[in-house]
């Protein structure tokens, strides 16, 4: 018999680069997606502005990433959220966030979903493990 | 769900996040600076209020000592390693880093 | 049980490392197994040979090799590891360099997880 599918979730927290843990935790989700698992990843607190579109690390002289998150369904990286309320206590909407692949059949841009917390909090409590970045 | 929380509620809004997502029935366990929130007379007591409301609310003994936190918020247990290790048994855990 | 730790901040800067150590040893001591030990981001520098801490003071690559001894899968993430300069020759005895595939394994593996950061 097949062993279960096991839940893993992401948990970013954290804003981009102030510190690596958004970045180096994308390459983790990256590679965790060649895996048999059911991943999902949230988007909470400061971790937001991780998936805010239009970041240029240019002048910072560091190599930026907003691009890959555009190739995360294409790593089948699809259950992708983002806490409300995070969101609009930092002023910002559903337009500012980062396009995350597109759909198969109708090429229409794919966007994280914008949940609320209570959804979260529901699915943090069904998951085998949770990887917070 | 075990939450751990190794923030001071004074430095940012972990704890609150922590609270908002923490269902009835959760645990909170309070390690490293987090255990900064269970200073008895601090001025988060509303915050741990709601948290106890809902959830058990406990702070790593090893880390309240070493932070000389003797006198509690009423409410908040004390655990040691060995608690944490059984509350980790019992619960998937999220770090609330 | 099967348990499963994540470290992500350096020795001594942070109280992760230590936190994680104690907590381990309270879960061996209560005969949990120990699925394996991971180092990330600044975790990575907690395992080198080359520190030298004061006699007095904890020394924490020591203290990580001898759990490692024990037989606990002790694993440097090898991407974290070039970036910051750590390759095989700067590491203690007992643990090991290897990729996020393990990292993977033990998050699907173990019963609990649990990650120790900043």
């Amino acid at each position: 018999m097949a062993e279960e599918i096991k839940k893993i979730m992401f948990t970013v927290r954290k804003a981009p680069h102030g510190t690596i843990y958004v970045y180096e935790g994308l390459e983790v989700k990256l590679i965790m997606a060649a895996y048999d698992a059911d991943i999902s990843v949230v988007f909470m607190d400061d971790g937001v502005f991780a998936v805010k579109k239009g970041q240029n690390t240019k002048e910072l002289g560091i190599k930026g990433f907003e691009a890959t998150y555009g190739a995360l369904v294409d790593y089948e990286i699809t259950k992708v959220f983002v806490d409300r309320q995070s969101m609009e206590e930092r002023g910002m909407t559903e337009d500012d966030l980062v396009v995350i692949g597109e759909d198969e059949d109708t090429e229409e841009p794919i966007k994280p979903q914008v949940v609320e917390s209570d959804a979260i909090a529901a699915m943090m409590a069904e998951q085998h493990n949770i990887l917070a970045f | 769900m075990l939450h751990t929380v190794n923030k001071s509620p004074f430095q940012n809004t972990t704890l609150e996040s922590c609270v908002r997502f923490a269902r009835s029935g959760d645990v909170i366990l309070l390690i490293e600076d987090g255990v900064l929130a269970a200073q008895a007379g601090n001025a988060k007591i509303a915050l741990l209020e709601e948290a106890m409301q809902k959830c058990e609310v406990l702070a790593l003994s090893a880390d309240l000592k070493a932070r000389a936190v003797t006198e509690l918020v009423p409410g908040i247990k004390i655990t040691d390693y060995n608690g944490f290790v059984d509350l980790v048994e019992k619960n998937t855990t999220h770090s609330w880093l | 049980m099967k348990l499963a730790v994540c470290i992500y901040e350096g020795p001594y800067n942070h109280a992760a490392s230590d936190t994680a150590y104690n907590f381990i040893q309270a879960a061996v001591q209560k005969g949990h197994e120990i699925k394996g030990i991971f180092f990330y981001h600044d975790g990575v520098y907690n395992v080198t040979k080359l520190m030298e801490p004061p006699q007095d003071d904890r020394h924490i690559a020591n203290r990580w090799s001898a759990l490692g001894a024990t037989g606990i899968d002790i694993v440097v993430c090898i991407a974290a590891a070039k970036r910051r300069g750590i390759v095989d020759d700067v590491l203690v005895p007992n643990v090991r360099i290897s990729g996020l595939g393990q990292l993977t394994m033990m998050a699907i593996e173990a019963d609990r997880l649990v990650v120790f950061g900043d």
